[in-house]
This record gives C-alpha cells, sequence and structure tokens, in this order.
C-alpha cells in the first residue's frame, strides 16, 4: 500500500478495451529501458541463466535456488529481495563459487564478460573474486579477524591482487578508507575491528571489497545488523560509489525500503524462485505478483495518516523447503489462490516488460475469463482493493 | 478481570480479519480455494510429535562404535551382576601348586602367583570396577552439581569462594590426592569410592558452572524472573534441564576415570583388600611376573582398556546425540 | 483526568564498567538517565532509539529484572523501587514482558503447553483443575491451535514461537506488557501478523503497552505517544502525530528522514547523520547528541557542549530537550 499514494486511483495503464495487439505494442512501448541509457547486449556485465542450487541433507534434498536468471549491467544496482529462505543469498554465493558442501550448483551457467564462471578453474576464480567481482557481507563483526589490524587485512589484499609494493598499498589503502568516509584514517588503519563501531567496521569491509576496484559489488544484507542512521550512511555510500566509481552492485535484502531507496531494477524472490522482475518504479508503483503486493501491503507506512486500522497480512508461513508445494509455492498463503494454482507451477512470463511468476496474469488465463480484461486491469483492480481497505 | 474470568470454549479460534476476495477472477484457474488451506503450523517439519530421548536414540543408534560401547557396557553391567554365580573357579581360592600357568583350556587365562583362576578374578573383579566407577561418579556429579549451580547462579563471592576452592583442588594431581585422602581415610574399597569421588568434584563443578553461566544468559530464564518464578523453580526446571546434555556426557566420560583411578589405587594397594579380586590390584601383584608369566598383566589390563574405551566412546557417542546442532546434519 | 498507570520519575540506570583496585568505581556507563515519563492505562506509548540508547534498560527495570540506580517506578501510585523483593515480585503480575528473540525467549526442554501453564500453576492464579482450559483459551486467543501445546518450541516457526511468548505473558492477566522489539526478529510477512495480533489482544484484554523498537514505522503504526531516546535519556515525547508530522529535535528530524521508504518516488535529500552513536561510558558533559548534532551551529551561545538540556513541554503533550527550542534553557 505504500507503493501507491493514498487516495490517487490507480492509473490502468492498457484501458478496459485493450486488445492482445494493444497489449503487445503495449509491452513493447514499456520494454524496460535500460536505466543508464546506451547500453546494449555491450553492457551486460553479469548474466545467470537458469541456475539452479542443491543442498543435499539427511532428509532430503533441498532446492535453495531453482532456475534463477537475471542480468546486471554496468552501473546498475540491482536488487534481490526475499525473506528467509528465499535463497536470494544462497544465489549470491552460488554466482561467486563460493558455497559450501552440501551446496551444489546443478545447473546453469553464469556468464560473466562473456565467460562461464561456473566453468572456470579454481585459481582464475580467485582473480575474478579479487580484481572483477566483491562482496560483502552481513555480520561485519565475524568478517574481519580480530587479530590484525584494519592496515594487514586491507594491504593484504591491495598487495595480493593488484601487485603493489608495501608502502603503495597502505597509500592505497587509506585512500580507501577515506573514500568510504572513515575519519582520519591515517589513524584508524592501526586499528583493531574491535576498536571500531558495527558501521565503521562494514565500512572497512566495504573498502576491502572496493579497494580492488571490482565492475560488480555483491552486497548481502549490508545494512540488517546497523542502526537506522548507520543504515542510511552506507546506503548513501554505496549509491554514492555506484555514481563515482561507476560500478554495478547487486544488493541482496529483506527490507523494501532499502530497495526502493537504492535500487534501478528489482528481483523478487520467494522458496528459491524468482516471483517477479521489474524496475524499482514498476515494482513499488504496481506490484503485480499477489506475494510482492503482500510484502508492499503488510509494511506499516510512514506515511501520515490518521487511521490505525489493521495491517495487511500474509497468512500462514513460508513452507519446509524439503516439503515445497506441488503448484505454485506462493499457492498456500495467497489470497487469490484458484485449485490451478495448487496444482500446477505457473512459468516465469513476461509481461509489460517485466517478469512475472503467476497464473492470474498469463494471457489464456486473461482469454478465458473475459475478452474485455487484460492483465493489467486485474493488477489495477487488486492494486485499488489494497487502496481501499486502508482508507475506506 | 472480568474479561479474564471467561474463558471461551477452546476450539473457537478468534475469527481471522477477512480479506476482501474478489469473485470475479478467472475461472480458467479453477474455483478459489477456501481459506482453511492455509497452514498455520508445518506439519512437515516434524512427521510427528517427537521424543527428544527416542531421537537420541536413532542418532546414538547410528554411531557404530557407540553402539557396540553400549552393547559391551551392558554385557559388563550383567556380568558384575550375576558374575559371581558363574566363575568357572572359587575366585578368592589359591591353589599354590598351580601357580603362574599360562592360559589352557581348564584355566582360559591361565593362573596367577597364588594359582587362582585368572578368568574367574577378571569376571569377579567386574563388580568391584563398575560399582566403584559409578558410586564415585554419583558423588561426585552430586555435590559437583550443587557447587556448579549455586556458584554458576549466585555469582558474587559465593562464586568466588566456591571456585576457589576447586581451583585448590585442581592443582593438586587428582590421584595424589586420592592417596593423600586415602593416607587419611585408611584401606579400602569404600574409602577408595568416597576418596575418587571427592577429588573429582571439582571437574563437575566447573563444567556445571559454565554450563549455567551460559544458559543463564538465555532470555527463556529471564522470563521465567518475569512471571514470578522463584530462584530454586528457575535453576531446578529452566537451567539444570538445559545443562543435563553437557553433564550426561561428562559423566559417562568420568565413570572411565574413575574406573582407571580404582585400577591405579589397586595397583598400589590402597583398594580393595586381598583376597579380593580386583583389575588394579591384580595388575599390582602381578607386576613381578610380567616376564615370566605376561599373561597375568594381560588379561585384567585388556579389562580395564576395553571398559575405558567403551565409556570414552559412549561419551563422544552421547555429546553427538545430545547436541541437537549435530543431530540435524 | 484520569490517573497514569505508570510513572517513571528521574529513572536512572547505570552500570558500573571498571572499579580501581580498592573498589572505588572508574569507569561508568550510564544505560539511561534521568528518565521520566507517564504511560496511561489503555495506550501504547512508543520509545525509539538506536542499539545502546537504553531502551531494553528500561523495559527490564519495569519488569524487575535490573534494580534501578535511581528514581522512582509509580505502578498506580506505588513506589515500585522502594518495596522489599518478595513485595515486588507481587507487581509481576500487572507487568509483563514480551521479548525480542523467540528463539531464546523459549525453554527449548518445555513443551509450549507447559511455558504458558507454568506461570499460572506457579502463582496458583487458578484452581489445578482450570489451568488446561485457560492454557487453551490464551493458545486460542494468540491465534494457535490448542491441539499444539504438546509440542516443543523447536517445531515452531519465529512467529508462532513469538505467539507463545505472548501467550505467556497473557496467563498472568497483566495490564501493562513491556514489547522489547517483538517483531524485529522476524520475516517480513510475519511481522504484520504479530502486529495486527498485539493490537487485537489491546482491545480484548484492555492491555496497555510500553512497546520498544528502532523501527520508526512499526512504532509509528501501534502508538499512541513516542517517546525518542539518545544514549540513555528521552530527547523528545509526543502524541504521534505531532512527533512525525512536526519533529522538534535534530535527533528526531535525522531519524524519521533516515528510514527507507517503499516509494522510489520520495527518494528525499537526507540528514545524513555524521559519524557514530558515541559510547554512553562516561559521557561528557553537555546534550548527549552535541557531538553529532547537525543543527548546533544554529544556536550560537548555547549550552550544548557544557549543559544536559532538560525535557521541556513546549506545546501540550510535546516535550523536548534540545537549545534550539526556545522554550529550553
Amino acid at each position: 500500500m505504500t507503493g501507491v499514494p493514498p487516495g490517487e486511483p490507480m492509473t490502468v495503464t492498457a484501458g478496459p478495451a485493450g486488445t492482445a495487439a494493444a497489449c503487445a505494442a503495449e509491452a513493447r512501448g514499456v520494454a524496460e529501458p535500460p536505466p543508464k541509457g546506451g547500453h546494449g547486449e555491450a553492457g551486460l556485465l553479469l548474466q545467470v541463466r537458469g541456475l539452479s542450487t542443491d543442498f543435499a541433507m539427511k532428509k532430503g534434498t533441498v532446492h535453495a535456488v531453482i532456475d534463477v536468471s537475471f542480468s546486471v549491467r554496468e552501473g546498475e544496482v540491482l536488487a534481490i529481495v526475499g525473506e528467509s529462505g528465499s535463497g536470494k543469498s544462497v544465489a549470491a554465493l552460488s554466482v561467486l563459487g563460493l558455497l559450501q558442501p552440501p551446496g551444489r550448483c546443478v545447473a546453469g551457467e553464469v556468464l560473466y564478460k562473456g565467460r562461464d564462471l561456473l566453468k572456470l578453474p579454481k585459481g582464475e576464480m580467485r582473480d575474478i573474486r579479487g580484481n572483477h567481482i566483491s562482496m560483502i557481507f552481513q555480520e561485519p563483526m565475524t568478517s574481519l579477524n580480530p587479530v590484525f589490524t584494519i592496515e594487514d587485512q586491507l594491504t593484504e589484499s591491495i598487495r595480493l591482487h593488484l601487485k603493489l609494493d608495501r608502502r603503495a598499498a597502505v597509500k592505497r589503502a587509506v585512500e580507501m578508507l577515506r573514500l568510504v568516509g572513515i575519519p582520519s584514517p591515517e589513524k584508524r588503519i592501526k586499528d583493531y575491528p574491535h576498536q571500531m563501531s558495527g558501521g565503521m567496521r562494514q565500512r572497512v569491509m566495504t573498502a576491502m571489497a572496493l579497494s580492488c576496484d571490482p565492475d560488480l559489488l555483491i552486497a548481502d544484507e549490508p545494512t540488517t545488523a546497523l542502526d537506522v542512521t548507520i543504515q542510511a550512511q552506507i546506503l548513501a555510500l554505496i549509491s554514492d560509489l555506484r555514481d563515482k566509481i561507476g560500478m554495478a552492485v547487486i544488493l541482496i535484502t529483506h527490507d523494501l525500503g532499502v530497495v526502493a531507496e537504492t535500487a534501478d531494477r528489482v528481483i523478487v524472490m520467494y522458496c528459491g524462485q524468482v516471483v517477479e522482475e521489474a524496475t524499482t518504479e514498476q515494482l513499488f508503483e504496481r506490484p503485480l505478483h499477489p506475494y510482492t503486493l503482500g510484502l508492499l501491503r503488510s509494511i506499516p507506512t510512514m506515511e501520515d495518516t490518521e487511521a490505525t486500522e489493521p495491517l495487511y497480512m500474509i497468512r500462514g508461513m513460508v513452507p519446509n523447503p524439503l516439503h515445497l508445494p506441488r503448484g505454485c509455492a506462493f499457492a498456500p498463503r495467497c489470497d487469490r489462490r484458484r485449485a490451478r494454482c495448487a496444482a500446477e507451477q505457473p512459468a516465469l512470463i513476461e509481461v509489460e516488460g517485466r517478469k512475472l511468476r503467476c497464473f492470474l496474469f498469463e494471457p489464456g488465463c486473461n482469454q478465458a475469463a473475459t475478452a474485455l480484461s487484460p492483465e493489467s486491469a486485474q493488477a489495477g483492480g487488486a492494486v485499488r482493493r489494497a487502496d481501499s481497505e486502508v482508507a475506506p | 478481570m472480568s474479561k479474564w474470568d471467561s474463558p471461551v470454549a477452546p476450539g473457537t479460534p478468534p475469527e481471522p480479519a477477512s480479506e476482501g476476495l474478489v469473485a470475479d477472477e478467472t475461472m480458467a484457474l479453477g474455483e478459489l480455494l477456501p481459506d482453511g488451506s492455509i497452514p498455520e503450523f508445518d506439519e512437515t517439519l516434524h512427521e510427528k510429535p517427537e521424543n527428544q530421548w527416542l531421537e537420541m536414540w536413532r542418532s546414538l543408534k547410528a554411531n557404530r562404535a557407540a553402539l557396540v560401547s553400549l552393547i559391551f557396557i551392558a554385557f559388563l553391567a550383567l556380568l558384575a551382576v550375576i558374575g559371581p554365580y558363574i566363575t568357572p573357579y572359587n575366585p578368592i581360592e589359591t591353589n599354590m601348586a598351580n601357580a603362574l600357568k599360562p592360559p589352557s583350556a581348564q584355566h582360559w587365562f591361565g593362573t596367577d602367583q597364588l594359582g587362582m583362576d585368572i578368568f574367574s578374578r577378571v569376571i569377579a573383579g567386574t563388580r568391584v570396577s563398575l560399582t566403584v566407577g559409578l558410586l564415585a561418579v554419583s558423588i561426585a556429579l552430586t555435590v559437583g552439581i550443587i557447587l556448579g549451580a549455586v556458584a554458576g547462579y549466585a555469582g558474587g563471592w559465593v562464586d568466588t569462594v566456591i571456585m576457589r576452592v576447586m581451583d585448590m583442588m585442581l592443582s593438586v594431581p587428582s590421584i595424589l590426592l586420592a592417596i593423600t585422602l586415602m593416607a587419611a581415610l585408611g584401606k579400602g574399597i569404600d574409602k577408595a569410592v568416597v576418596a575418587i569421588g571427592l577429588v573429582s568434584i571439582p571437574e563437575y563443578a566447573r563444567i556445571v558452572r559454565g554450563s549455567i553461566l551460559s544458559i543463564k544468559e538465555n532470555d527463556y530464564v529471564a522470563a521465567a524472573h518475569v512471571v514470578g518464578l522463584s530462584d530454586s523453580r528457575i535453576i531446578l526446571r529452566h537451567v539444570l534441564p538445559n545443562a543435563l546434555s553437557v553433564i550426561i556426557v561428562r559423566a559417562t566420560l568420568g565413570i572411565s576415570s574413575a574406573v582407571l583411578d580404582t585400577a591405579a589405587l589397586g595397583f598400589l594397594g590402597l583398594g580393595v583388600q586381598p583376597p579380593q579380586a580386583e583389575w588394579g590390584d591384580m595388575l599390582g601383584r602381578a607386576r613381578g611376573f610380567i616376564f615370566q608369566a605376561p599373561h597375568t598383566l594381560l588379561f585384567p589390563g585388556m579389562a580395564i582398556t576395553a571398559t575405558v574405551l567403551a565409556f570414552n566412546l559412549l561419551g563422544d557417542g552421547l555429546r553427538d546425540a545430545l547436541d541437537p546442532k549435530a543431530r540435524i546434519k | 483526568m484520569t490517573e497514569p498507570l505508570l510513572q517513571l520519575r528521574h529513572l536512572s540506570k547505570f552500570f558500573v564498567v571498571e572499579r580501581s583496585l580498592l573498589g572505588r568505581t572508574i569507569s561508568v556507563l550510564k544505560a539511561v538517565d534521568d528518565l521520566s515519563f507517564d504511560i496511561m492505562p489503555g495506550e501504547t506509548f512508543g520509545l525509539v532509539g538506536e542499539s545502546g540508547c537504553g531502551k531494553t534498560t528500561v523495559g527490564k527495570m519495569l519488569v524487575n529484572l535490573y534494580r534501578p540506580t535511581a528514581g522512582r517506578i509509580l505502578y498506580q501510585g506505588t513506589d515500585l523501587t522502594g518495596l522489599p523483593a518478595r513485595e515486588r515480585r507481587r507487581y509481576c503480575r500487572d507487568i509483563q514482558l514480551i521479548f525480542q528473540d523467540p528463539y531464546a525467549s523459549l525453554n527449548p526442554r518445555m513443551t509450549v503447553g507447559d511455558i504458558v501453564a507454568e506461570p499460572i500453576r506457579v502463582n496458583r492464579l487458578l484452581p489445578r483443575d482450570k489451568v488446561d482450559d485457560r492454557v487453551g483459551y490464551l493458545f486460542n486467543a494468540v491465534g494457535l491451535s490448542a491441539n499444539y501445546r504438546n509440542r516443543f518450541p523447536h517445531e515452531f516457526s519465529g512467529g508462532q514461537r513469538q505467539r507463545v511468548g505472548i501467550a505467556r505473558a497473557l496467563a498472568m492477566e497483566p495490564k501493562l506488557i513491556v514489547c522489547d522489539e517483538p517483531v524485529s526478529a522476524l520475516d517480513v510477512s510475519v511481522q504484520a501478523q504479530v502486529l495486527n495480533l498485539l493490537a487485537e489482544l489491546s482491545v480484548q484484554f484492555g492491555l496497555t503497552y510500553l512497546f520498544i523498537a528502532h523501527g520508526l514505522n512499526v512504532v509509528k503504526h501501534v502508538s499512541d505517544r513516542v517517546g525518542v531516546m539518545y544514549l540513555g535519556r528521552l530527547v523528545e515525547v509526543a502524541p504521534k502525530r505531532d512527533l512525525y508530522r512536526n519533529p522538534l529535535h535534530p535527533y528526531t528530524k535525522a531519524l524519521l528522514s533516515a528510514i527507507p521508504v517503499t516509494n522510489p518516488a520520495q527518494r528525499r535529500t537526507r540528514i545524513l547523520l555524521e559519524g557514530d552513536v558515541s559510547s554512553p561510558i562516561d559521557p561528557a558533559p553537555g546534550c548527549r547528541f552535541a557531538g553529532r548534532c547537525y543543527a548546533k551551529t544554529g544556536c550560537a551561545g548555547c549550552a550544548c557542549d557544557t549543559q544536559l538540556p532538560e525535557l521541556v513541554e513546549v506545546s501540550p503533550g510535546h516535550f523536548v530537550a534540545c537549545y534550539l527550542h526556545p522554550a529550553v534553557g
């Protein structure tokens, strides 16, 4: 509900008279304009195709990531959103080849500048991780080694990957610390991790990740362990660095607010699958998938409303990964689930230049319902309902 | 207060806020499914209400070494009970004419320097070793749990006093302390039990205190305070049960070291008094014949080793079985 | 004018961080420093602040987990801090706590039914034969099927555990519940379930809440009045609408602007605070926020760095502690 300003009726893109042809034209018209114009296929930095990751457990196999595809353009911030167990972190680890057993990539390819990372030998992969793709993790407490100073840890990776001598490496380390906004970096570089606060540590982690000029930064819940004001600093820093260095970012988070503030494009994951992919504007203006919609409506709004109506709830809970539902994974919790949703798995389809995994938006479904209502009318209806419930 | 006094009949859950479901959705997907199919409890997470002891047993069974050890210990326990009635010879009957005979059909493990049947004596010794082990551990455990729980839970000067005394005891090698105690108490198997029990108190006190210190920090202990429970109830119902697994593992390992200590005291002639059979005592008395008749040392030694090993392996198995994190994997 | 249910007067909690050899205090952590506010019956008072601001400590003092260093807690006019331990415990019944971490706040060795029944049994709130009915009633009230009462906590999801925790608090038939970050450990889709449940229960049982959280949007949703804490001090207290529409303290403004909004069209210019929350150990004199304050220069000649500002009522119900406001200082 936060995505739609209250009281303002949803503008339905294709009117009720829309035909299939009009729909198609519409889809072409909206087709994902690259966020920073001028990127063609050449601007593609990372392409993930059909990635699947399994965890072989004693009690069965957990399909943590199921046939996930996405791409990242140069200089783009792509957000992957999902709750715990959605597979968002596992997907990132798979991309970087950092999976620990019993996790295993069982299918798919990860093309980085045309090379498939999943097929690279270990040494080359390390080179990629050091010089091209970096990652920062959620927990800044445990990601730094407590027995070495910041200087030791920063210069180690700089010297290794950039082949600099000691003095140059230290100079660069100080530079990086200054870049991420650590005051008096010449002094702080001698500190041990425990002498720094959580926010400072996250900055150091970021500095470390950035020290080798990566083209792509993967940030896994970089602000979850931090306070709101510190979170704001780190998010501003990431956006700022993107603008300054032109680095692409994959931002993994459960917080839709963080997504709205920083991302260009969003992938919503549920139970290992991509359920919706859209630009940030599209997603927050008009969330289509019932799960995305539910998530957005269940967040308490910051807008100036007097009423304290009950929040919208997605009922039930995330299913056990060992026993995923036979049909749509979200069907058991969905308000609009139909017999077919429980029986069959929906495919990821393209609708108006965005991707969706839901039967409600399949063309066949619409034709069968009424020739007059294209998918957008339904979606509009759904959003409108959200409004009328919040402020009747 | 009336709102609290009228329990609605159980089975009438409060109506979930009804969501405005739209009826005009497509027919292609079939009927709108009823609300009842929204799972509120994930039955698949655990197929049936599980008993954690059952689960532990299952995990223990999967560990072959622990299982074999358990069977061996059960066998020892059986021997301890019925052993004295099934020995082929009287274990304390001497026969000097038949001394230091090697193993044979008549004397499976041979005879010792006094002509006593070693097989019979090893069986008879089982009862002494196991009883001493169990009793000594019981003493140490009881006192250790009380001291450790009080020290860990109360903290402050109580903790300091108790733990400094424990540290002092730990600073002397335990067998030396036991010997000193025996010197004061006198010889005899009952005194050996007390001595071994007393010297192993600090280990238990320490381990109990440590786990209580960490359990005490849990929110559920704070929650117990908040709902007004007394300290003793909190220790007994909320803290100790959660320390149980650590204590059980430690006690199992403790039995093996008590068996070893008993043997050591016996070896030094401080435990059972002759002619009663005890493994350590048998070793001690036969040590002069190690080259002439090695079997006199071999069989009691093997009995000690096997028993100690069995308790150690069982303890290790229990540690894994009782750790829910290790179990899930 | 109704009597406040709870009045905090100059409440402080200091922790000694370091003592000299002779026991003299060297360094003090001022977790809560001179806090005063009222909670009216039936209202929800939200307390927000970042980690380390002392909001949890306030909650723990109310439920008797911490003893205040100074100040008074007046509950329905009775000063709880002056009561002897036994009498103090009786007020446990009226003031209950819901914990942040649903995984740590339930004893893993007890069934959820026992967890909820224990407070009733131990405090003899009901005759023995009525306890079972009440537990079933409470389970239904928090939206759990009473059939699950024989299950263990690890069989439940986070949201369901939080419901069990709420049922345990309700078992004491409290008037005031301190909710310490009750949803921050839960998944987004489950947070709404728990927030709605809390709202329903407050109507059903006439509860008053002290709602402690760091998420300003959550606090905004549930609260009638909100207090903002920074390093142990209240910097602003106001009715919800006043606070969110017209924040007066620079810290409140920064906090409000730091919250990510789920509307990309509204990517506002944020007030980015420099640096980190400074340490509450041996704080410098002056306003606690002075070190990070971006508005201080607009207040030339103010005592920001030398003297703590007091909380002053600047409009009906709206209190602020900042020299920038003409009514303060």
